[in-house]
């Protein structure tokens, strides 16, 4: 059989027909979806775990709050860090030469000092000492303004917490320790989560600074741990409690399992771009020899259509794609 | 395709196998996880944190898309390994895989618009993936009404329209034919016509039929056997 009989066979059937209804069918099948879909929600509901906010944060990790707003302060932080799309602190992830990170450029802009720190302490009204103090810093030279942070951060780690305020031994810390402490009282009512979110418009749906500033410490990172979400735990196609989640997300997320993804710096470059191209290749699998070949090395469509070859077998049909000559011809109404 | 064309009244007699039916329920789910999505929508994002009518309905919706998916990945398996872009139906299979690929945003984008811890974390640990390539700038999954836009209208739409070119391609071409037991591991495939890049096809001897890629059935030798006016039987399809 040459090629192109081979492709005129797969595009005619000699055989006979069955009757059949399209609409009952996909009637059928949207009425057992919809039954199972209310049963399950039934029997199961669904997840809805509270949102972390920088309030509950503070109360309940004050000591971690303090840390990651100092580090927001002195350019320490992850945020402060990233690069592109937030800021210049540094390159991005790239694959070779290539830097898309980098070449996009900074869309969505966060100074940490200013938008976690000092904006929001400037929000505070009728606190002149706040004010005097938030001035010092601001007209310290930089590397007086690191030593400050950096002796206040180490401090933390030695930090004492009662009643959801935190003391330190003493130490030059100069005005840190007093914008710190009000931050913290800041945090705790509510502050800071809506002057993060504040705009020049009255409504609001960007979450992006919050959601970094809560990303740099480890409110959102303990939870995740604790509900199996984290990339280590192939959290990616997990869901809280004991839901499914996004499962077909597994070969995503295989990838940061393995080395040298698991370790590389620049791993999510890395597995994006394996998944785009093997998006593109599952696409394009009618093109791609070998990979287009496998149906035939597997014989699983020996068992879909097994009553097919039976019938054939027995004589009972006409040739189906086997061939140019045409089969016996069979009524299409049969 | 004429809409008197559109729906079939039968089917090729190897269209038997429980395989079959994924496909159906694929559009099934879909059907109602827009139902119960466009029920969560007309309340707003945050109706089903606050009450249990909203709660449940968006179980219903969680739970129907975890069967859309299912059904969806079932469908493809089976279309994989029927080898279904044989004969001219490459455009079938790929407009299949790319229903996936999108849906898989949807829903992706619909978990981020939760409003909930989940959408916190999943939001802080994908944004390195579309910074990393660039797609960050433009696409930022922290920005809530940036990705409540796209779940639930720019992806849902490209999925419905997805969906429905995909079923107007398996009406066009038909259900492909059972894999000839007696050929060995071949390459038929690579004969797909100028839809797969293989030969091309001879001159067309079927009429619209062939021009399209469609099931074609050589003349009877004993006449034709269609009624006047009827649909013919090769242009039979339900499923790619």
């Amino acid at each position: 059989m040459t090629n192109a009989q081979r492709n005129e066979a797969a595009r005619r059937w000699d055989g006979p027909y069955r009757p059949y209804d399209l609409i009952k069918e996909v009637v059928i099948a949207t009425v057992v979806v919809a039954a199972i879909a209310v049963l399950m929600a039934v029997l199961l509901s669904s997840p809805d775990a509270k949102p972390s906010t920088i309030a509950s944060w503070s109360r309940r990790r004050p000591v971690d709050f303090l840390a990651t707003a100092t580090a927001e302060l002195d350019g320490t932080s992850d945020t402060a860090g990233y690069g592109p799309p937030y800021d210049h602190g540094s390159r991005g992830q790239h694959i070779a030469f290539i830097y898309l990170q980098e070449w996009l450029g900074v869309d969505h802009p966060i100074n940490t000092a200013f938008d976690y720190v000092i904006d929001p302490l400037r929000s505070i009204p009728d606190d002149p000492a706040l004010h005097s103090a938030i001035s010092d810093y601001l007209v310290a030279p930089h590397a007086q303004q690191q030593r400050w942070a950096t002796a206040y951060a180490a401090a933390l780690e030695e930090a004492k917490v009662a009643g959801g305020t935190v003391s330190v031994a003493s130490g030059s810390y100069g005005p840190v320790a007093p914008m710190m402490s009000a931050l913290l009282g800041l945090a705790q009512s509510g502050g800071v989560d809506g002057a993060l979110l504040t705009s020049r418009q009255f409504y609001q749906t960007d979450y992006t600074k919050p959601l970094l500033f809560l990303a740099d410490g480890s409110e959102l990172a303990d939870r995740a741990e604790s509900e199996h979400l984290l990339g280590t735990q192939w959290g990616m196609m997990n869901e809280t409690g004991s839901y499914p989640g996004q499962v077909w997300l597994w070969l995503y997320t295989f990838w940061y399992q393995i080395e040298p993804f698991k370790s590389s710096p620049n791993a999510d470059a890395l597995v994006m771009l394996i998944m785009g191209v093997l998006s593109l290749a599952f696409i394009l699998i009618p093109f791609i020899p070998g990979v287009r070949d496998i149906p035939r090395a597997i014989p699983i469509y020996r068992l879909i259509w097994r009553e097919h070859y039976r019938a054939q077998r027995e004589g009972g049909e006409g040739e189906a794609g086997g061939g140019p000559a045409p089969g016996p011809e069979v009524s299409p109404r049969s | 395709m004429p809409p008197e064309r559109l729906l079939p009244d039968r089917q090729p007699s190897y269209v038997a196998s429980w395989i079959y039916v994924f496909g159906a329920l694929t559009i099934g789910a879909l059907v109602v996880v827009i139902a119960s999505g466009v029920i969560l929508a007309l309340k707003g994002p945050t109706w089903w944190h606050d009450t249990g009518v909203g709660h449940f309905f968006n179980s219903i919706h969680l739970w129907s898309v975890e069967l859309f998916f299912f059904a969806m990945v079932v469908h493809l398996w089976g279309k994989f390994f029927m080898a279904a872009w044989r004969g001219g139906r490459a455009r079938t299979w790929a407009s299949g895989a790319l229903t996936f690929l999108i849906a898989v945003g949807a829903a992706f984008t619909g978990y981020l618009s939760q409003q909930n811890f989940d959408s916190q974390w999943i939001s802080t640990q994908a944004k390195d993936a579309m910074n990393s390539v660039g797609i960050g700038a433009f696409f930022n999954v922290t920005n809530f009404g940036q990705m409540y836009s796209y779940h639930v209208l720019l992806l849902t739409l490209a999925v419905v329209i997805l969906v429905a070119a995909h079923v107007l391609l398996v009406r066009r071409h038909g259900v492909v034919p059972p894999l000839p037991l007696a050929q060995m591991r071949g390459s038929e495939h690579q004969l797909a016509g100028p839809d797969a890049g293989g030969v091309s096809r001879p001159p067309a001897e079927g009429g619209p039929g062939d021009e399209l890629g469609g099931m074609r059935r050589p003349p009877p030798a004993g006449g034709d056997p269609e009624p006047p006016g009827s649909e013919p039987p090769w242009r039979e399809g339900r499923d790619s």
